[in-house]
């Protein structure tokens, strides 16, 4: 019941405190509870237990039957405990004796013992009296032992330096120059500090000699120059060490490796192949120049710095020395590789001068990583770069002269007389673009070489950016593209307007290739390009769409021109017919004049040869009856204004109200205007401008009543033919009708002849 | 006398029809103050008469009065420079079927000289035409056809040059212009027929120069000694049509042709053109300096078109007058006037259109540098002022 009560307020206790604990933050549980429990006066095992309140407290709370089995409880436990302390004693009591039997023979052993070390203690007394003898007499003795062993190794260091000098000499004899330097090195400073003694000095002296004739011969070899790297290296060394100054060895090094180099580079001049040539470059002279700057920085500029030498800071004279060695090496030999590479011309295969300059490249980084500052490396590439460049400007020079043989083969081509049909034209213009165009492609190729993976110097920012977009696209492509459209413009400008030395089928077969350039060739080259060498455009090039604007120009010129020229032949033939004849006394007409018909057969001749190149093109559409027309002009009005003799204005001027009437409905006709790109306009611009000349030489001359129907027959004749290669055959109308119409004002007499009678003459052929 | 009809157009300031098929056009040199001088017109063929333009700039009025060349078509007309009523002509001759052309001297009659300048709306003058008077034939059967009659420039009106065939013949005058003789001659020798198309006489070096073209070259020769001086040998790709001397520059000639080019020679260097031109669309008929102001450059071609371009590069006054503009900026027709300011380079002034055919000579005026004249085949003339904003330019 009570405990139950004490448990159970304990535990609520505990909970009212775990709450005011976790409110302060406080840790410290139990400890209250322990010291309560400790301090308990009625806990029978505690300290404060305390026998009166514990009695009081059974008396008070416990039943007589409780507290009866409390008290047998008690004595079973008084009385167990009385047996164990019991055995306890028993137990502690026997080890005390055993322990005391122990102690009592300790005492025995400890007797013997004080015995024994008496007795060393007297031995040991004696020991130290004689010990204290014998040192005293040999006292004497031991000084001099210390100063003969003295006197010895002096003597040793004389004899050697008394030997010194035939040392010197027999390791002259034998060459073994290392050991007489060590041994000089040894001697020196014992006879510099001893040099005022007379015996010493001797031997200084003649050791003096001695290495100065060795000094000589070292430098001898040093000189001679037939010994290896390895030698000279030991040489150096020696030298070095015999306080030779170091630049003079710097100097002479250099001197001795710059005679090798320049035999090496001797031996290059003779070398014809482009790649052997590179080759032995490579092996003899830059692996030579290799060896020298590794050997040198050996000798000079990385050897550890002892004593004086360091304070003359050699490293830093020898560096500057080698670079400028170095340089003016490399100078040479870039200047030879250069003049090599500028032979270079034949542009037929460029891989082999591609791999040389890769090598070329590739071997002077073996330079660059010997001679970190060294501006070798960075010449190479810009030779490199140079050689690029030149190559470049031979492709384009290449393709030029390739541009033009192939147009002489077209030239000759078109010259030589006709053996299959007459498509020539077209064949021979498909056959010059193809190889153009594959001429192109194998240059591309070819450049391209230079910027393969494989290659050390394609990874340059040259090769990546400039040469691509400056060099490939605009040198080359850009470039070329703008020498073809130039050059088809010079033959337009070709001397003198009669003709040109330029065949007219060469310039119209020109012309389709500039405006086939213009619609497809130039976009697919250069976007090819751009495709082959990646080209990024950071600086600026030139558009397409500017070289298709040039395209077009050249070919409208081109085509321009042919008009001229063609029309120009046509007018010549005209002209001289007209000019030449007797127009006032010809006969009656009976035929249509030869010229007619050669102009016609020549303007068919043409139709023939533009339409194999040129498109047909658009044409107004035709009358009925177009190739029948009469001139009416001529007639009526102004007929009879010619019999008037008067000078009545008022007739007069009606037929020239009419003819301006006419004009004014008419469009103005520009004769050498530029022509489209089709056969129509093409044909067109050269009729009118024969048309227009013979209309000039017609109002030059006087004609009498034939010679007015002789202009008729011609005109009519030519309408016949005429009308159906222009695009508007009133135009040829109107040119014609012009053309009776000033030759009826011309002459003399003018009875014109009935139509149907032309007719007739001109059907008749 | 004819229904001149003046058709006032936008950039013209007059023009209106004659007789068709006209070629000839010829400026004389009157020396009257208020009226621009007369022009000389020859219509064709069956009505062989000179027409004398007069032109009241001031009024804007035209008169015309008309004389009759019985001889013949007339081919080439010039007017003598010391007496304005004193003209030659080249004319075709035909006789027997035959086509010849002959030169002479004519006087026109005292009446027009008179000054009767009748207006053009009394018609009943016209219909009483008068004919010229016969001074002398320039004639040399030997010689053949005359291409053209060339009075000295400046001269006193004796000494007299025509082009015949291949032969260019120098005439003295008497004073009353009534006799002609050959004083010296010079022959174009080469292969073929050679012929002079035409020919110009130089006013520099005191008169003593002639050019001359013949198919695709021209010539230079000297009168003192009549022997050739230089010869440049395909100055155009085609026939050489005209020439003409700057007047302000010496050495400096202009020629046109049929292959459209007006070409500017500096004959002391004639491999090469200082300058060439090629703005028509069809042969260049006539070519003509401005008499003042050399940079104008007048041409006429069968493409119907003439043209003013300013040649300022070669002309005498290459930088225009160093006056500065501030003063010259502000005025009415600023838009046009700073176009034409900018050019110290050559350009094309303006086209004229007004033609409806070939248009075969063109002409400065005389006494009004700023006045020129073209006429057409279709018997049109046009007269023209040139742009004030350029004359302005030009002046200021």
């Amino acid at each position: 019941m009570y405990g139950n009560f004490s448990v159970c307020f304990s535990a609520r206790k505990r909970r009212v405190h775990g709450m005011l604990k976790l409110y302060y933050g406080l840790n410290e549980e139990g400890k209250t509870v322990d010291q309560a429990e400790s301090m308990n006066p009625c806990d029978i095992n505690g300290t404060h237990f305390d026998p009166e309140v514990y009695l009081n407290k059974l008396r008070r709370e416990c039943s007589l039957g409780e507290l009866m089995d409390q008290e047998s409880c008690m004595v079973k436990q008084i009385r167990s405990l009385d047996s164990d302390m019991q055995t306890l004693v028993y137990e502690n009591y026997n080890k005390f004796i055993s322990a005391t039997d122990t102690i009592r023979k300790m005492k025995n052993d400890f007797k013997k013992m004080e015995d024994e070390m008496d007795c060393l203690s007297t031995n040991m007394a004696a020991i130290t009296e004689f010990s204290a003898h014998i040192s005293g007499t040999l006292q004497d003795q031991h000084a001099q032992i210390t100063k003969l062993s003295g006197v010895h190794t002096l003597l040793r260091k004389l004899q050697f330096l008394f030997e010194l000098p035939a040392r010197l000499n027999k390791c002259l004899e034998l060459q073994a120059y290392s050991q007489a330097v060590s041994s000089h090195r040894r001697a020196r400073c014992v006879l510099q500090q001893y040099s005022h003694m007379p015996s010493f000095r001797g031997i200084q002296d003649d050791c003096h000699a001695i290495m100065d004739k060795l000094a000589q011969e070292l430098r001898q070899k040093f000189r001679d120059g037939g010994s290896s790297a390895k030698d000279l290296s030991e040489c150096v060394e020696l030298l070095l060490q015999l306080d030779e100054p170091a630049e003079e060895l710097c100097d002479k090094f250099l001197i001795h490796a710059q005679s090798r180099l320049e035999a090496n580079l001797r031996g290059l001049e003779a070398e014809t192949d482009i790649l052997e040539f590179i080759d032995r470059g490579c092996n003899e002279f830059v692996s030579s120049l290799c060896l020298v700057i590794a050997s040198y920085q050996e000798l000079f500029v990385n050897r550890p710095q002892e004593g004086n030498l360091a304070s003359k800071n050699i490293p830093h004279m020898a560096i500057g020395k080698l670079h400028a060695f170095v340089d003016a090496m490399a100078t040479c030999y870039f200047s030879l590789v250069e003049r090599r590479i500028q032979e270079e011309k034949s542009v037929g295969d460029n891989s082999l001068l591609v791999r040389a300059l890769d090598r070329f490249h590739r071997r002077l980084q073996a330079v660059a990583k010997l001679l970190p500052g060294s501006a070798v490396p960075s010449q190479g590439t810009e030779i490199v770069v140079r050689a690029a460049r030149e190559r470049i400007q031979q492709y384009l020079a290449a393709l030029q002269s390739f541009y033009l043989d192939s147009l002489r083969d077209v030239r000759q081509a078109l010259a030589a007389p006709r053996l299959g049909g007459s498509s020539a034209g077209g064949e021979l213009l498909s056959s010059l673009s193809a190889s153009i165009l594959n001429q192109i492609k194998s240059v591309m190729a070819s450049v391209q070489l230079f910027t393969a993976k494989d290659i050390t110097f394609s990874n340059k920012p040259y090769f990546k950016g400039e040469f691509c977009s400056q060099g490939v696209r605009e040198s080359l492509v850009v470039n070329f593209i703008k020498f073809v459209c130039q050059s088809s413009r010079q033959f337009c400008e070709s001397v003198g307007d009669r003709g040109g030395s330029t065949p007219p089928a060469l310039l119209l077969l020109l012309s389709r290739l500039c405006l086939d350039y213009e619609t497809s060739t130039i976009t697919y080259i250069l976007t090819l390009t751009d495709e082959q060498f990646l080209v990024q455009h950071r600086s600026p090039v030139t558009a397409v769409a500017a070289l298709c604007g040039e395209a077009r120009e050249a070919a409208q010129k081109l085509l321009n021109h042919y008009v001229k020229v063609q029309g120009l032949i046509i007018s010549q033939m005209l002209r001289k017919s007209v000019e030449t004849r007797d127009w006032v006394n010809t006969i009656e007409p009976r035929n249509v004049r030869a010229v007619m018909k050669r102009v016609v057969e020549d303007t068919t001749s043409i139709d023939v040869q533009v339409s194999l190149l040129y498109e047909e093109g658009t044409r107004k559409a035709h009358s009925s009856d177009s190739s029948k027309r009469t001139f009416s002009v001529y007639s009526g009005s102004r007929q009879q204004t010619r019999y008037a003799p008067s000078y009545t204005p008022s007739a007069a001027m009606d037929t020239n109200f009419l003819s301006n009437i006419h004009k004014l409905f008419s469009e103005r006709i520009d004769i050498f205007s530029p022509v489209e790109f089709n056969k129509v306009s093409v044909v067109t611009g050269i009729i009118k401008i024969s048309l227009k000349t013979f209309l000039e030489c017609v109002r030059l001359r006087t004609f009498g009543r034939y010679g007015l129907q002789q202009i008729q027959v011609d005109c009519n004749y030519l309408q016949m033919y005429l009308w159906r290669f222009v695009s508007d055959e009133n135009l040829v109308h109107f040119l014609l009708d012009e053309i009776v119409g000033s030759t009826a004002h011309r002459c003399l007499d003018p009875a014109p002849m009935e139509q149907s009678v032309i007719e007739v003459i001109c059907e008749r052929g | 006398m004819t229904e001149e009809e003046l058709i006032p157009t936008s950039s013209s300031l007059l023009s209106f029809s004659l007789f068709p098929c006209c070629r000839p056009l010829s400026v004389s040199l009157s020396r009257s103050p208020s009226l621009s001088p007369p022009l000389f017109l020859s219509p064709p063929l069956s009505f062989p008469q000179i027409h004398i333009i007069d032109f009241d700039d001031e009024n804007n009025i035209i008169s015309k009065s008309v004389l009759l060349h019985q001889a013949g078509e007339i081919w080439h007309i010039s007017a003598s420079p010391a007496d304005k009523a004193v003209l030659s002509t080249c004319y075709n001759k035909t006789s027997e079927s035959r086509v010849v052309t002959c030169g002479a001297v004519w006087r026109m009659p005292p009446e027009w000289e008179s000054g009767s300048h009748e207006s053009p709306d009394d018609p009943h003058n016209s219909h009483n035409p008068q004919n010229l008077e016969l001074l002398c034939h320039l004639d040399n059967s030997a010689h053949g056809n005359a291409s053209s009659v060339l009075w000295e420039p400046m001269g006193d009106g004796t000494r007299v040059i025509s082009l015949a065939d291949n032969h260019a013949l120098l005439w003295d005058l008497t004073e009353s212009s009534t006799q002609a003789t050959i004083s010296s001659s010079a022959t174009l020798e080469g292969k073929g027929q050679l012929k002079f198309t035409s020919g110009k006489w130089g006013p520099h070096h005191n008169c003593t120069q002639l050019a001359t073209a013949n198919d695709t070259a021209i010539r230079g020769w000297d009168l003192r000694t009549m022997s050739q001086i230089y010869c440049i040998e395909n100055a155009h790709g085609q026939l050489v049509r005209d020439l003409d001397f700057n007047p302000n520059k010496q050495y400096y000639l202009a020629s046109c042709g049929d292959d459209c080019k007006v070409k500017f020679w500096d004959v002391r260097n004639i491999n090469e053109p200082v300058k060439s031109l090629e703005e028509h669309s069809h042969w260049v008929w006539s070519v003509r300096y401005n008499h003042s102001h050399d940079q104008l450059v007048l041409t006429g071609s069968s493409d119907s078109r003439v043209i003013l371009s300013n040649m300022v590069s070669i002309s005498s006054e290459p930088f225009g007058h160093l006056v500065d503009d501030d003063d010259l900026s502000d005025g009415e027709d600023n838009h046009q006037y700073d176009k034409s300011k900018e050019p110290l380079q050559d350009s094309i002034i303006s086209t004229y259109e007004e033609h409806e055919d070939s248009v075969y000579a063109v002409e400065w005026s005389s006494a009004d540098p700023w006045l020129f004249a073209s006429l057409s085949y279709d018997g049109r003339l046009v007269i023209n002022r040139v742009p004030r904003a350029l004359k302005y330019h030009i002046l200021l």
